[in-house]
């Protein structure tokens, strides 16, 4: 098993986290700004799942190990693995990051509507979303304030 | 003891994430924001069957929602109001992020040759909190779903956090572009046309299924993948259509903005006030094994739930029970709440630009 | 028995994920947006249902291939309808169906191609 087998998932994530910060570092628009802090965060998500894989495992929803699903999934491990790494016969993924991710996403998606809304506001007051326009019009307004000599 | 031979599914692992790149770098190059937005509610979806891969029901439900309904459609609201296309940013302005965007990407690569291996049962994420909730979940809280275990119960004080987040969120986008449409004028007749018939016989008919759906999710969310995030959105989605096909007037005949931000507020009270109540009967802010005083205990009929022989928490399962339907409250009012912003926002828009 | 379904249920769900390559393919080669939208729409409920078929066999019988019915049931409903509602806003501003002779392989030419050159796909 080579190194970028057992790393592939995180170099995804190294990636995507790029990708993200890329576009929010280089576009001037709010709103595709939103969209690469969307794509960052999306790779935090991936990132913490990730982790939580365990080989082998499955969902975090208790099985009965003598049911027949339970033994269904027994079949495909060696029973020396189960035993060391399963709960009462089951080996399960990590619930824990799918907790903390779940209920990031949802928060996500209402700080995302915030993010926006403010760009409304910015479009309704500047006229653009663009932040150099932006600046060229706070630019001649405070020209204008100035008084003149 | 090493890993299991790596599985069939890796393969998908790979398959999926490959695609995630893709999309990734579409979003990056396009300048259309129309066309991100969709690339990304794409992301979403493909980004959930990769969590249903990863053993995250819970978390692949809430993603392809979340992700692909809910975040699309603001963000579509908020172009509509903006607009649909980025400037062209030259060349040279994108040497520097580029390079800063590779520095911190090569650190990260160089700092991740530290992590263990993928799948790797042993790590010590992997080995200490998530399996002491594994082993203790059922005797504790007795609900088959570890995920709602532990959102509901042991890390409890934390949703609630994350729920007021929430509101906060609700709050924010409602004082930014206001409660709803506030325009006199009715907006531009003809527009919508009566063309829309068969999407209108669909919506009647998808309306009350899908909020039967998102109950069942909210139900359910103890046994199998589900809870009051997923059932909120879902709930959510379902008034948003029919906004979407029937026109805002119609939907906030049906459900007033003022009552959408009422119920938001109402689910943290809720949540909340669980809390209180069972500090009241003696155990400590959210402990929901004093939620219930055995008086109220002993009459619950031993075989409500199934076995009558098997022992319930029933404290913990009301407890759980209450809380998820305060966070159904506040994510689903705070959704619509900031639906009615950006749409009440474009009638607003549009009538002002028919005064002129 | 089982094997026998195993490799019915399995050659559905590859027939059915075929099926919606082919409809890819549609939507990136036909010419307009009406052909496209139909490419798109027909493959996926076609696949949707194979794929659907395929897993109801693979599973056990019982509660797995009600819920099985029910997305299918919603599938039927709601793909037809989006297909509709995006034709129509199509529709609405202002695309037009491309009528006539014309080369689907070719680049984005003129509607009136000649006849002779285009007869095999005439739209």
């Amino acid at each position: 098993m080579s190194w970028i087998a057992t790393h592939f998932n995180y170099v995804v994530v190294v990636i995507l986290m790029m990708a993200g910060l890329f576009i929010v570092f280089s576009s001037g628009n709010l709103i595709k700004r939103m969209i690469g802090l969307a794509l960052f965060q999306s790779s935090t998500a991936l990132f913490y799942i990730s982790f939580g894989k365990v080989s082998g495992g499955t969902a975090a929803i208790t099985l009965d190990a003598q049911g027949a699903e339970g033994q269904a999934l027994a079949a495909q491990l060696d029973p020396a693995y189960v035993a060391q790494f399963g709960v009462e016969g089951v080996v399960y993924s990590n619930p824990l990051p799918h907790v903390l991710i779940l209920t990031a996403i949802v928060v996500g998606v209402a700080t995302l509507a915030v993010g926006l809304a403010i760009a409304v506001r910015v479009r309704e007051s500047y006229g653009t979303v663009e932040s150099d326009e932006i600046d060229a019009v706070s630019r001649v307004a405070a020209e204008q304030a100035e008084p003149a000599p | 003891m090493t890993a299991p031979v790596l599985e069939a599914s890796f393969a998908l692992n790979v398959a999926l994430l490959l695609m995630l790149v893709v999309l990734a770098a579409a979003v990056v190059w396009t300048r259309s924001l129309l066309a991100a937005i969709l690339l990304m509610s794409v992301y979403s979806l493909v980004s959930a069957t990769w969590l249903m891969v990863m053993d995250a029901p819970d978390v692949a439900f809430t993603e392809a929602v979340v992700g692909a309904g809910i975040s699309t459609i603001v963000a579509l609201g908020a172009i509509l109001l903006t607009r649909g296309e980025a400037v062209r940013v030259s060349w040279k302005r994108q040497v520097v992020p580029g390079l800063l965007a590779g520095l911190v990407g090569g650190l990260l690569i160089y700092a991740m040759s530290g992590l263990p291996d993928f799948g790797d049962p042993a790590s010590p994420a992997n080995s200490h909190v998530g399996r002491a909730y594994l082993e203790t979940a059922k005797r504790d809280i007795g609900a088959p779903n570890v995920v709602t275990a532990v959102l509901g119960s042991y890390r409890g004080f934390d949703t609630l956090g994350e729920t007021v987040v929430i509101l906060a969120a609700c709050i924010g986008v409602a004082l930014m572009l206001g409660f709803g449409p506030r325009a006199t004028l009715a907006p531009p007749a003809g527009a919508p046309g009566d063309h829309h018939v068969v999407l209108r016989v669909t919506a009647k008919m998808l309306v009350p299924l899908i909020i039967l759906f998102a109950l069942y999710v909210q139900f359910h969310g103890d046994l199998g993948a589900g809870g009051g995030f997923q059932a909120g959105v879902i709930a959510a989605v379902a008034i948003i259509l029919h906004a979407l096909v029937f026109g805002l007037r119609e939907t906030t005949a049906a459900i007033p903005p003022q009552a959408a931000r009422a119920v938001a507020a109402l689910g943290v009270v809720v949540y909340a006030g669980v809390g209180i109540v069972c500090i009241v009967n003696g155990g400590g802010f959210l402990d929901y094994d004093h939620l219930l005083t055995p008086q109220i205990e002993a009459m619950i009929p031993a075989g409500l739930l199934g076995d009558p022989d098997k022992p319930h928490h029933w404290g913990q399962y009301f407890g759980i029970l209450a809380i998820e339907l305060g966070v159904l409250m506040t994510v689903s009012a705070t959704m619509i709440t900031i639906f009615y912003g950006f749409a009440g926002r474009t009638i607003d828009a549009i009538a002002a630009e028919l005064r002129r | 028995m089982a094997d026998a379904l195993f490799w019915i249920g399995g050659g559905l769900i590859v027939a059915g994920a075929m099926l919606s390559v082919l409809g890819a393919a549609g939507v990136l080669r036909f010419p307009d947006v009406y052909t496209r939208i139909h490419a798109a729409s027909l493959t996926d409920t076609g696949g949707a249902t194979l794929m659907l078929l395929g897993m109801g066999l693979l599973g056990p019988f019982g509660l797995i291939t009600l819920k099985l019915l029910l997305v299918w049931a919603f599938i039927m409903l709601t793909s037809p309808a989006a297909a509709n509602a995006l034709a129509n806003a199509a529709f609405g501003s202002g695309h037009r169906p491309r009528i006539g002779n014309f080369q689907i392989m070719g680049e984005d030419k003129a509607t009136d191609a000649a006849p002779e050159s285009a007869g095999k796909e005439r739209a």
